[in-house]
This record gives C-alpha cells, sequence and structure tokens, in this order.
C-alpha cells in the first residue's frame, strides 16, 4: 500500500511540476499576474508531495517491506536503524529520489526567501526550477522507480553494502546533494535574469547568498566523502581523483569561481555576462556528474549499476537543461551592457584572473576525466588517467590562485596600488619563505613540492594576518575590542575560509611528504616503530554484532616506554554477502594520525598488519570545515537580514526600533 | 617628523608585529613538529617480504599501476587475484635487476596503456599534458585582451554618455550604500 | 573585432558542450572496462606448458605453428565459461581449425572434472596453474578466445563468451582469409 501511494504522490507532483514549470514562465513574459502568481503555492505543493513520497520509501525501509523491490536490494531485517534511514539513498533508485527530495526542498526554501524579490523573477526563478525538477520526476517513474513491487515479496534483503554501513553514509550524500543541487538556485537565477533582461548588480546581490550556502554544503559534502574514504576504507586515502569524486569537484571549483564573480558582478557590476555563464557552469557541471555516476559510461567505485537506456535519458535531459541555458546565453548576453570601470591591474582583474584560474582547473579535472572515453570514442586507443596526471597537472594550476588569495583581498576596487601591497606584504613574504625552508627540515626532509605548500599556506596565513591587521589595530576610529566587533561578517568570513585553504594545504602537503607505510607480519608481542609511535600487537578476540561477526585486534601504543592508548582494528564478516570488510583503527591527533588495519591471517595468531603515520591530516578536514565555516559567517553578514526587513516590512523604521538594530 | 616618514615608520610598526605573530605562528608549528620525537623500538616486526626495501619499491610502482579486474584501483591496493599475481610479477621484474621503465613496459606490452594510470605522453595524449596549460593561457590572454578592449569600450563611451542608464545608477546606489556598511569584502 | 565572430564567441560554450554531449553519446555503448590487446597482429607469446590430461606431455608455441587455430581461456571456476561452452564444443565438431584450451588458474582434478561434465571441445588443454602464460597472453577475464595465424601471429582476441553470432561474423570469415 504504502509504494503505491508513493508512487501516487510522485506522479501528482509530475502534474504540479508541469505546471510549475510552464505556466509562471510564460505569465511572466505575458504580464500574466494570475499565472505568475501560481509559482509559490505550486513550489511549495510539489515539495509537499515529493516528501509524502520520500516518507513513503521512509516507512518501507522502517517496516522491512521487502515486497519493494529498492527495499528488498538494500536492507534486511537485521539492518540497524540509521542505517535503513540511509540505505534511501544507498542506490541509484533512492539516491535519484533524495536528488529530487532536495530539488524540492531548495525550491521550497525559495519559494519562502524570495518577498524581496519582483513578481516576473520569482516567477521565471521557481519556474525554471519546475522545470528541472519535472526532469527528475519523469526520470524516476519511467526509468528509475524506488517503488517498483517484488512479487512475491522476499523473506530477507541483500543488505547495504557493508561498505556503506558507516556514520558517513548518513550524512555525506544528504551533504553533497544539497550542495550540487543548491546550485539549481544560482542556476534558475542566471536563466530567469537573461530571460528578462535584467541582469544587474541587484540581480548578483539576490543570487549570492543562495549560491554562498549552495557552496557551503557542497565543500562540507566532499570533505566528508575525503573523511569517510580515510576513515572507512582501510587504505589510508582520502582522494583518488576518481570520476565519482570529480564528478563533485567540478561543481565546486565552478561554484568557488562564481562565489568571487557575484562579488565583483555586485560591487561593480561589472562582468555579468562571465558571471552568468559560471551559474550555467556550476549547475551544468553537476548534472553532468550525476550523468556519469549513473550511466556506465565511466568505471568508478561509487559508480551506481549502469544502463544505456538510463545514461541516454539523463543525456537527454542533459542536452536540453544545458544545451538549453547555453543557448539562451548566447541569444540574450550579448545585449547585457557593461558596468563600472576598473584599472587591469585592480581587485576586479584579481578576482577575475581567479576566475580564470579556477575554470581552468575545472576544466582541466574535466579534461582527465572525460579523456579515455574521447579516446576509446574516437578509436584511437584505451587508456587511464589516474592520480598521476591530475597530481601533476592540478598542482601547477591551483598554486597561482592561492599567491593571488593573498594579494586580493588588500587590492583595492577600481585601481589597485601595487608598490603599496608589497610594501605591506613583504614581511609576510619573508616569512613565508622561512617557513617553506625550515618546516620540511624540521620533518625530516626538504622536499621542493612540501617547500611550495608551506610557502603559499604561509603566504595566505600571514597576508590574512596582515589584512585583519590594518582594520582592527588600535588608533583612530576605536579600540581592538570595537573593531573587532564591528568587522562585517562578510569580511570575517571570506579571511576564515581562506585560512581553512591555507590549513587545508598544510595538511595536504605534509602528509603527502611525510606520511610512513608499513606492511608488517606480527605475532602476538611484536612491535612495528611508525612515525613516533611503536605499536604492539597483543593478539585478536572475536565478537559478534548486529548482522555481522567480527574479529578484533588488540594493539598497544607507545611513545617510549608510556602506554599512550589502545587501538583495536576489526575484520567484519556480514551475514549476508560473502567479502568480509576491514574496519581499521584511527587514532586522531593534531599533529599526526596513526592507522592500524588488519590484512590477512597467516598462522593461528600471526597477522599481516598495515601500520601508518599520518602527519597533519586531520587538517585537511579541519581546513575544508573552516572554509565551510566562513560560508556561514558570510551568510549571516548584516545586509542580508537588512534585505530581508526591508523587503517584509514596510515600516522599516518600527522594524528597526523594535530588533534594536 | 613629517607626515611621510611618519607613516612609513607606522608602516614599518606594523609590519613588524604583524611579522612577530606570524613568526610567532612559525614556532608554535615547529615545536608541535619537535614534539614528534624520533621512535623506540623494542622487538621489531619484520616487514612483509623478502627485502622490505625491495618490497616498497614494488609497492610504489604498483600504486601507479591499474588493477585490471577491478573497478578503480591501483595494483598496490587490490585484493584482486589478478593484481596479487601481478605484484609477485613485479617483485621477480625488480629482482631480477629491471628498472621501472622496463617493468612497466612489460605489462603495457601485455595489457595496453590502460595498465598505466600515468597516461605515457604519445601522440594521442598530448592533448591531455598540454591541454590545461594551453586552456589556461589561452583563459588568462583572453581575460587580458577582454579587460584592455572593455576599458577601451568604457572610454568612448564616457565621450557619448548614455541616457538614463538605470541599472548602473542603481549599482552605484548600492555600492555606495556598502561602503557605508563598512564592507570591503 | 568583427560582428560574426562576436557573437560566435557566445556560442561557444554551447558548441564545446555539444561536443561532449557527442562523446558521452556515443560512451554509452562502449564498455569503459573492456581492455583491447595489444598483441593483435604481433607474435603470440612464448610458451611451454604441460598439458591438463598428461602431465607427461609439453606442448610449446613451436607445435603450433603451421595451422590456423584458437587459443580458448577458460576454468572450471569460470561461471561465464559455461555459457560460451557448448558453442565451442559444436564448433569443434564440425570445424577442422584446433582449439587449444588454457586452463587458466585452476587445479587438475577441478579442470578434468569440468570437461569430463560440460564436454571437450579441445584438442589439448594447456595447464596453466600459476597464470603465467595467461599474463603474457593479456588475460584479465576468463573467458577470453585468440585466433593465432600459421605464423603464430595473434589475429583476433574475443574478451567475454563466443557466441554463434560472433563465430559466423568475425571469427569465421577470419579464419577462411588466413587459411586461403
Amino acid at each position: 500500500m504504502i509504494p503505491e501511494i508513493g508512487n501516487f504522490a510522485l506522479m501528482v507532483a509530475t502534474a504540479v511540476a508541469v505546471v510549475l514549470g510552464t505556466l509562471p514562465i510564460i505569465g511572466a513574459a505575458r504580464g500574466n499576474v494570475r499565472w505568475m502568481e501560481l509559482a509559490r503555492p505550486a513550489a511549495r505543493v510539489l515539495f509537499l508531495l515529493v516528501v509524502v513520497a520520500s516518507s513513503c520509501l521512509v516507512a518501507s525501509f522502517l517496516h522491512d517491506d521487502f515486497s519493494d523491490v529498492y527495499v528488498a536490494n538494500n536492507s534486511t531485517h537485521a539492518l540497524p536503524l540509521p542505517y535503513k534511514l540511509a540505505a534511501f539513498w544507498g542506490g541509484h533508485e533512492g539516491s535519484m529520489l533524495l536528488w529530487l527530495q532536495i530539488l524540492s526542498f531548495w525550491i521550497f526554501a525559495v519559494s519562502i526567501f524570495s518577498a524581496h524579490l519582483p513578481r516576473e523573477m520569482v516567477a521565471r526563478i521557481l519556474g525554471v526550477m519546475g522545470l528541472v525538477a519535472l526532469g527528475f520526476l519523469l526520470f524516476i517513474i519511467l526509468t528509475s522507480d524506488p517503488f517498483d513491487r517484488l512479487l512475491p515479496a522476499a523473506a530477507e534483503g541483500n543488505d547495504l553494502n557493508p561498505l556503506l554501513q558507516d556514520p558517513g553514509m548518513v550524512v555525506h550524500p544528504p551533504m553533497l546533494y544539497m550542495g550540487y543541487v543548491g546550485f539549481s538556485v544560482a542556476f534558475a537565477f542566471a536563466i530567469a535574469a537573461l530571460l528578462g533582461g535584467n541582469l544587474d548588480a541587484t540581480w548578483a546581490r539576490w543570487s549570492r547568498p543562495w549560491t554562498t550556502v549552495a557552496w557551503t554544503f557542497l565543500t562540507i559534502g566532499i570533505c566528508m566523502g575525503g573523511a569517510w574514504a580515510y576513515y572507512t576504507l582501510g587504505w589510508g586515502g582520502w582522494w583518488f581523483w576518481d570520476p565519482v569524486e570529480n564528478a563533485s569537484f567540478m561543481p565546486w571549483l565552478a561554484g568557488t569561481a562564481l562565489m568571487h564573480s557575484l562579488a565583483v558582478t555586485e560591487k561593480r557590476g561589472g562582468f555579468k555576462v562571465w558571471t552568468v555563464l559560471l551559474a550555467i557552469f556550476a549547475f551544468s557541471l553537476s548534472l553532468l556528474g550525476t550523468f556519469l555516476v549513473r550511466s556506465g559510461v565511466l568505471t568508478s567505485v561509487h559508480a551506481f549499476a549502469s544502463d544505456p537506456r538510463r545514461g541516454v535519458f539523463i543525456l537527454l535531459f542533459l542536452a536540453t537543461v544545458i544545451g538549453g541555458s547555453l543557448a539562451l546565453f548566447a541569444w540574450r548576453a550579448p545585449k547585457v551592457g557593461l558596468g563600472e570601470r576598473f584599472e587591469m591591474i585592480s581587485r576586479e582583474s584579481m578576482l577575475l584572473t581567479n576566475n580564470v584560474l579556477f575554470l581552468a582547473a575545472a576544466a582541466c579535472v574535466l579534461l582527465g576525466t572525460l579523456y579515455p572515453l574521447i579516446l576509446d570514442a574516437l578509436g584511437l586507443g584505451k587508456i587511464s588517467v589516474g592520480p598521476p596526471y591530475f597530481d601533476t597537472v592540478f598542482v601547477p594550476l591551483m598554486a597561482p590562485a592561492l599567491f593571488l588569495m593573498g594579494l586580493g583581498p588588500l587590492a583595492r576596487w577600481r585601481k589597485a596600488n601595487l608598490p603599496e601591497i608589497a610594501a605591506r606584504l613583504k614581511w609576510a613574504f619573508a616569512v613565508s619563505v622561512i617557513c617553506a625552508v625550515v618546516v620540511p627540515l624540521v620533518e625530516g626532509r626538504w622536499s621542493p613540492l612540501v617547500a611550495l605548500g608551506i610557502l603559499l599556506a604561509a603566504w595566505i596565513f600571514g597576508t590574512s594576518v596582515v589584512n585583519l591587521w590594518s582594520r582592527v589595530r588600535p588608533g583612530a576610529g576605536g579600540e581592538l575590542r570595537a573593531k573587532l566587533a564591528a568587522l562585517p561578517r562578510g569580511y570575517v568570513g571570506m579571511l576564515v575560509a581562506h585560512v581553512g585553504v591555507a590549513v587545508f594545504v598544510v595538511g595536504v602537503t605534509l602528509v603527502k611528504g611525510y606520511e610512513v607505510e608499513k606492511d608488517v607480519r606480527m605475532d602476538v608481542g611484536d612491535t612495528v616503530a611508525v612515525g613516533p609511535y611503536t605499536a604492539k600487537f597483543d593478539g585478536t578476540t572475536e565478537g559478534e554484532g548486529p548482522n555481522y561477526a567480527y574479529l578484533r585486534g588488540q594493539f598497544e601504543i607507545l611513545k617510549g616506554e608510556h602506554l599512550v592508548r589502545t587501538m583495536h582494528p576489526e575484520k567484519h564478516q556480514f551475514n549476508a554477502r560473502n567479502e568480509p570488510m576491514t574496519d581499521a583503527a584511527i587514532a586522531p591527533g593534531i599533529t599526526g594520525d596513526l592507522y592500524i588495519s588488519l590484512g590477512e591471517a597467516v598462522s593461528q595468531t600471526a597477522w599481516v598488519v598495515r601500520v601508518y603515520y599520518k602527519p597533519f591530516i586531520d587538517w585537511i578536514w579541519c581546513g575544508c570545515l573552516l572554509m565551510a565555516a566562513g560560508g556561514v559567517l558570510a551568510l549571516s553578514d548584516r545586509r542580508y537580514r537588512l534585505a530581508q526587513r526591508r523587503a517584509t516590512s514596510s515600516d522599516v523604521t518600527e522594524a528597526g526600533a523594535a530588533s534594536g538594530a | 617628523m613629517d607626515e611621510p616618514m611618519r607613516g612609513a615608520r607606522l608602516h614599518g610598526l606594523r609590519a613588524c608585529r604583524a611579522a612577530r605573530i606570524f613568526a610567532a605562528f612559525a614556532l608554535i608549528l615547529a615545536a608541535l613538529t619537535f614534539g614528534a620525537v624520533a621512535p623506540v623500538s623494542a622487538r621489531e616486526a619484520p616487514e612483509v617480504g623478502e627485502d622490505p626495501a625491495a618490497e616498497r619499491h614494488m609497492m610504489q610502482l604498483a600504486a601507479e599501476l591499474r588493477c585490471l579486474q577491478c573497478q578503480n584501483q591501483t595494483l598496490a591496493d587490490s585484493n584482486a587475484p589478478l593484481a596479487v599475481d601481478l605484484r609477485q610479477q613485479i617483485r621477480e621484474l625488480l629482482a631480477k635487476g629491471e628498472s621501472d621503465e622496463q617493468v612497466k613496459q612489460y605489462l603495457v606490452a601485455r595489457y595496453g596503456d590502460f595498465v598505466l594510470y600515468r597516461p605515457p605522453l604519445k601522440s594521442n595524449t598530448l592533448l591531455l599534458w598540454f591541454g590545461p596549460a594551453v586552456v589556461l593561457l589561452v583563459g588568462l590572454g583572453a581575460l587580458y585582451l577582454t579587460l584592455k578592449r572593455r576599458l577601451a569600450r568604457l572610454d568612448s563611451a564616457q565621450s557619448n554618455p548614455q541616457v538614463a542608464d538605470a541599472e548602473s545608477a542603481r549599482a552605484q546606489h548600492l555600492l555606495e550604500k556598502e561602503v557605508e556598511e563598512g564592507g570591503l569584502s | 573585432m568583427s560582428p560574426l565572430f562576436k557573437s560566435l564567441r557566445f556560442l561557444l560554450p554551447l558548441f564545446i558542450f555539444f561536443a561532449i554531449a557527442g562523446f558521452l553519446l556515443k560512451g554509452l555503448w562502449l564498455d569503459p572496462r573492456e581492455i583491447p590487446s595489444p598483441l593483435i597482429d604481433k607474435p603470440a607469446p612464448e610458451f611451454r606448458l604441460q598439458s591438463l590430461e598428461d602431465p607427461a606431455r609439453q606442448i610449446d608455441r613451436k607445435d603450433m605453428l603451421g595451422k590456423v587455430w584458437l587459443l580458448n581461456a577458460w576454468a572450471s571456476w569460470c561461471v561465464a565459461c559455461r555459457e560460451e561452452h557448448p558453442v565451442l564444443v559444436e564448433f569443434a565438431r564440425s570445424s577442422a581449425i584446433p582449439i587449444v584450451g588454457l586452463n587458466y588458474k585452476d587445479t587438475r582434478v577441478d579442470g578434468m572434472r569440468w570437461l569430463a561434465q560440460f564436454g571437450n571441445p579441445y584438442v589439448t588443454s594447456l595447464f596453466d596453474e600459476a597464470g603465467r602464460v595467461g599474463i603474457d597472453f593479456g588475460v584479465y577475464a576468463v573467458p577470453e578466445t585468440f585466433l593465432i595465424d600459421k605464423q603464430g601471429v595473434v589475429r583476433f582476441k574475443q574478451i567475454g563468451p563466443v557466441t554463434p553470432e560472433l563465430l559466423h561474423e568475425k571469427i569465421l570469415p577470419l579464419i577462411q582469409r588466413l587459411n586461403a
């Protein structure tokens, strides 16, 4: 019964999406107020209907309804509750429903937080998002329905893939989807502006918070993906330039460029065309990623089961959305006017150079990801493009961007004074060079790549300090504390995010430069030196989990003679599946992680054990979280709250007095 | 002391303070890493394999090679039967004194370029290896030209003033608001 | 800047997208994990293995020169091999082309039992317990079948089960050309 309700809800939602995707847009073109006014209610009804459908799927999982094919393929009776919920997006059909759910959530959010926008704009934005939702609804109903029945019902399900039975699975996909589905809002704003012909600084101001929040979610989502791979998968790595990872990274790169471009358009009214194109690119890359992951066109450890039929559908959808928006761009963009004037060397031009660098980086990732396919399609051979390529090519592209990060915030709008900037930053540069020389030596071995990474990270940190200090230095205008409190959140957000990048770079540089890995044969009582510690093996114990049997290894970690902690890597044998899973033990620390995983048993008591010491690896996740924190700070900037107040209240002074602003 | 001198002196003081804060940070960083002292070993477990150094060499090589029976994994990480066999084969080749390049050629002769995660530089990968640099140069060049042209257009537009550029006026208004609210960001 | 170029500039992203979409469309019918053999039109690798049936008997590359023959990699643990086996048995009955099996990473007992159960189309099977000859031939996923000509040059490789269609459309015509 419940799956049928879910199916029905999806069908009604499709009808609503047709209405939402057509009438408001036509209404905006014709000035038909009634049709434009349909947008908000239709958006909210659409959201509610998708919630109903999602709830039906959740209910089916919670009730172990194995008469539903999707539930039977991804769950068992014994699956722990959080993973029954996470199994919602454990397979292709459910993850498409998650896409739709999050898209309709964004549509709902826009319908709520758009009171200050002109009616035509709201109608167009919601209409465009409705069209995208329509595409997904059709795709789900026609090719990927999670509510298909299995008759007779299975007695027991196939279980969720053991690799996915991890807390990371509960959080990572939703965060990721909130991010790259969230770029649909910026996309819709861009299309609405192109349709209405009103591409201006106010459009940029409206788009910016939506873009920032999507970017923040995507940053967290990607960070979680890396952290999850590291903590769970047992191979010590966190990024493989796998096509699916790249599929999430490309929108992030385009989204970062978009955020910075919106700043120029908002402040200076310039480069609107460029910004609109970036908004289209960011979402297009999200859609492209969705295609790549599900079509079977590329091999990936993350890919869902492939089906050319689904691939054709998504490709048609892509062609419509991306092709349509780029065609609209080609038609409308040439008519857009220029903004304010700025010199060749100015904050504007630096931000734009940053855009070129990030877009080039995204293009480079796209090239590497698609290249094997391109060669194969042209009959020119079969090659693999893996981490060695990406690592080689990506760093030289990003290094200039990281260097610019130091100069940009200090440059003036309109015309930057390079000699002044150089004078202000010379100490920061000197200290960066010193760090670049000293830190690798301290770690034990000097290497030019490590030095470069440390140089850039120290540079970003140092220039941020100089920047901050120039604003809060006590003197004319107030004391330190007062000045700190008066800093606009947007500015603080920028600093925090940039520092986050620096922290991230430190983590990546040091872990890649100095990680230690050993494969050793350990019997009970044996020890192995790893990094600054010694690990002693004390044998294994056995036990039972909720849906698996486990073997748990006991390790004592010593520093010198003194016991620091114990670690327990495990091997899980799942009841419903044949492959055992390795659960590595990780001891995190500010200066480095200790990582132990059990390999194979080589005798009754002895095991092959893999131990790693990963210096500063947690700085990678911290850096990403700082970037996200910067995004959140920027969102909480006063001017966004002011804009809301201005829009919702005709009596601004009253509202101002009431809130004590 | 006249203005420029005082300005310069203040500026120097400012920079000094910043440098001091920053040096402190560098020191803390160094102290943390120094805290990671050299290890002590009791009864050291043997590294897997006859010759640990050779084993590590093999794994380094295997990390750049592709497992052919897997979705997307290196020969070093995979437990697929063929990966185990190929790792053993590489061990033997290295023991015989073959170089990294020769080992790669051995595998390429049997499985093609697909087995290399670092695509070889050949006529069909020129675009791959040089593409990013080309894109970057073209992008920066295009940016430069566009900015120059834009300045020229704006300059000629100024000599023919536009009537009622409403959007530009609105942007200006917002910009002034921005400056008021103290946002340089 | 000419007006034409100006408007074309804006179409560039669209053109690039269509190019990418074209490749993606083509890619839907390609298999990203199928590895074409670098041995095509190159001499088959040297090998010398015991026969599966008779450990005392050794077969090497030279023994097969002078005739067109098929080398079929199989194993008792390989599920897809069962799919193609009847096709090979039928082919062996009706054709003069010898099929030599390559028993890949198997045990003699299991291999012999499998042949007894499903039929033996092979003039003999090479017993490649360690899989080394398999590696030399670039085997990565049994079943795989090679067509080798009179000079010992590999002319065709099939990855995956041999189907009757494949036999008729690709292998038989090629055999005819090679025998001519």
